[in-house]
């Protein structure tokens, strides 16, 4: 008797777990479920528009259908929301939810879990699987030789596996990085600067050796302190790495990935100038961002949907970049740039556009 | 490169940083202390922290009242904590596994929480860095000691009433000795329910005052999974400190020593491989624990339901 308690009690707290949170638990079917349990938000309802569109099926044209796999949340500010706001900013453009639908699962931080998502989504036939993050890739490679039907794409990566269904991605974070690097080191008046980063590998790596160069470009003897905490959620280390490299007497710091909110506080406490990536952060601290390198994928999103309708399912990798316009560097409208760093910032954008800057 | 670590500013900066970092480990572990000691193993500190978080966070944004916020997130984490306390007293749940669920409701439900209530990563006001007059202006010991925010003298502050409650007054008495033998202090009256209900409750509000102490002291800002195991950890170091007040104290620091040392060492460019330079407090940690576990003994009664036999 007690013993059936005891489980049922354990049961309904799985239960509730399953039912309510938000980020994948161990249950790897939860978070799959086409209902999306995970992904509560009001602008999609995907259980709502699959089914009318199972049902009138001849009638109009089908929309087409996205599923995406992402390893933090769509408003981390970072990685997952510049997938997010470039699939919404295509969703308007094709006309909105009744052509293009947009389903996603977040936080899908334990790859078994994705991997579960993404063959999910497969065989719901979608016509285009993204895996956002690298770490999906190996799953990738598994899954998608079971649907040749459906069109995969993962990044930050070149590699395709040279399956046909497969496309992949990446940003040449280095030239934002490195335009972020110039106009930083342009402001720094102490010549130390500090960088917070996550683990020293891929997008990552690149925006920061990119900065580094920028910086050492435009002031040879300026010295750029560099750290990687280990991790892409631990706030209070990337708090405190920020702390760091301000007692170190860093007056800018830039750092990468979704845990740097804690940095930019601390930027912000000791009034040190912040230069964002991946998405906009001037909203953390609106009076010490500088400027944000923001990636726009959907440059090349569009080119994939292009090529999905017309039978191309993969077998091809995309890079955005300053040139292509899936990296654009956004300042501040509140923070005022004297006119020679923009200057300054501009020729070096125009460079790395035309090619005379190399920034790796 | 080496000898700059010795140079004042980054010995300074070296232990202000590891301080701060101790902070929430030190509220999280001495609240795990009491339940350990009375014979409960609470795993689910990492959500009840997350949950605190998230409650002084949205109270602080909305109402800029911060004493309010910590109260909610101490009002939070004791209702996870009463919740832990009937399934693990009442059902006689296995601990381990039941306090994982609590974590894994505490991660869910701070997430969705977030998204519906607020959506977007925000920054707010939280407690401001008190200088004490005249001991912060000691070149050194005063940024180190004196010019932290109140959540982490608070903390310090928990270490010697924790120890003065489990060791020099009675309640401290019932406590160990439900968690060292339950029939015994039972048949002496003691109600082991009552106190385990009490620890565990008292370690749910630690909890919640951890996650706060992340939320609106030192980091101002919330972020879905922002913890990011260091609930864990806390529970960890309770092991590490031999289920004593100081020893908790000392692992916390040790620990937050070794990691701030580890982001020094990278930002002065010592030639450590930054993968190498982020193990270090981990491996410590475990050096230090094989090394001293033979020394110390835990509760006997730590994980076992008691059943009242009739």
């Amino acid at each position: 008797m007690k013993k059936t308690v005891r489980l049922f009690v354990l049961f309904v707290l799985l239960a509730l777990v399953v039912g309510a949170c938000g980020t994948p638990a161990t249950e790897a079917p939860a978070p799959v479920e086409p209902t999306q349990p995970a992904a509560p938000t009001a602008t999609e309802e995907p259980a709502a528009t699959e089914e009318p569109t199972a049902t009138e099926e001849p009638v109009a044209e089908e929309p087409f259908r996205v599923a995406v796999v992402m390893p933090s949340a769509i408003n981390d500010l970072a990685f997952s929301q510049s997938m997010y706001d470039a699939l919404l900013r295509i969703q308007e453009e094709m006309g909105g939810e009744s052509m293009f639908e947009i389903v996603y699962s977040e936080n899908m931080f334990v790859v078994d879990d994705a991997a579960a998502a993404l063959r999910d989504y497969a065989s719901q036939g979608f016509d285009l699987v993204i895996g956002h993050g690298s770490q999906y890739g190996s799953s990738l490679q598994e899954i998608a030789p079971d649907f040749p039907e459906t069109s995969f794409a993962w990044g930050t990566t070149v590699d395709t596996f040279g399956l046909p269904n497969v496309f992949a991605y990446e940003a040449a974070s280095d030239q934002g990085g490195y335009v972020n690097g110039v106009i930083a080191a342009s402001l720094s008046q102490s010549d130390i600067m500090g960088v917070v980063g996550p683990i020293e590998t891929g997008d990552a790596k690149l925006y920061v050796d990119g900065f580094v160069l920028g910086a050492k470009a435009t002031k040879p003897d300026l010295q750029v302190n560099v750290n990687y905490i280990g991790s892409f959620s631990d706030v209070a280390l990337a708090s405190e790495a920020a702390n760091t490299h301000v007692s170190a007497g860093a007056d800018v710091l830039t750092g990468t990935a979704q845990m740097v909110v804690g940095a930019i506080g601390v930027a912000e406490e000791n009034n040190v100038l912040w230069f964002g990536t991946q998405s906009n952060q001037t909203s953390l601290a609106p009076t010490i961002v500088v400027a944000s390198q923001v990636y726009h994928w959907e440059v090349v999103l569009a080119e994939m949907i292009d090529l999905i309708k017309g039978g191309t399912l993969g077998d091809q990798s995309f890079v955005i970049d300053l040139a292509n316009g899936g990296e654009v560097i956004e300042f501040n409208p509140d923070y005022t740039v004297p006119e020679e760093v923009q200057a300054l910032a501009d020729t070096t954008i125009q460079g790395i556009i035309d090619g005379s800057i190399t920034t790796k | 490169m080496i000898s700059d670590l010795f140079s004042v500013t980054v010995l300074v900066g070296i232990l202000a940083s590891g301080i701060r970092l101790a902070t929430p480990y030190l509220y999280a572990a001495i609240g795990e202390t009491f339940g350990q000691r009375s014979g409960v193993l609470n795993l689910g500190v990492e959500g009840q922290m997350l949950l605190g978080a998230f409650a002084a966070f949205y109270v602080a944004l909305t109402t800029g009242n911060l004493g309010l916020a910590v109260l909610v997130a101490l009002l939070v984490g004791a209702i996870m904590g009463l919740a832990m306390a009937f399934v693990t007293v009442n059902l006689h749940a296995q601990q381990g596994i039941s306090g994982i669920g609590f974590y894994l409701f505490g991660l869910g439900m701070s997430d969705l929480l977030f998204q519906k209530m607020l959506g977007t990563v925000e920054t707010v006001k939280g407690f401001p860095k008190i200088h004490i007059p005249f001991l912060s202006d000691i070149p050194g010991l005063g940024e180190i000691f004196f010019s932290q925010n109140l959540m982490v003298y608070g903390a310090y502050l928990l270490v010697p009433i924790a120890w003065f409650v489990l060791n020099k007054t009675t309640l401290g008495l019932k406590i160990r000795s439900v968690g060292e033998n339950p029939e015994a202090a039972d048949s002496l009256g003691v109600s082991v329910a009552g106190i385990r209900y009490f620890t565990i409750v008292l370690g749910g509000t630690l909890s919640g005052v951890a996650g706060a102490s992340l939320s609106i002291a030192l980091l101002n800002v919330f972020q879905q999974n922002m913890t990011s195991g260091l609930g864990f950890i806390a529970v960890a170091l309770v092991y590490f400190g031999g289920w004593r007040p100081w020893g908790v104290l000392g692992g916390a620091l040790l620990f937050s020593m070794v990691n701030s040392l580890q982001l020094w060492i990278q930002v002065l460019g010592i030639p450590i491989p930054s993968d190498i330079a982020v193990m270090m407090p981990y491996v410590l940690t475990i050096l230090v624990l094989v090394a001293s576990v033979s020394r110390v003994r835990g509760p006997s009664a730590l994980t076992k339901p008691f059943e009242r036999e009739d």
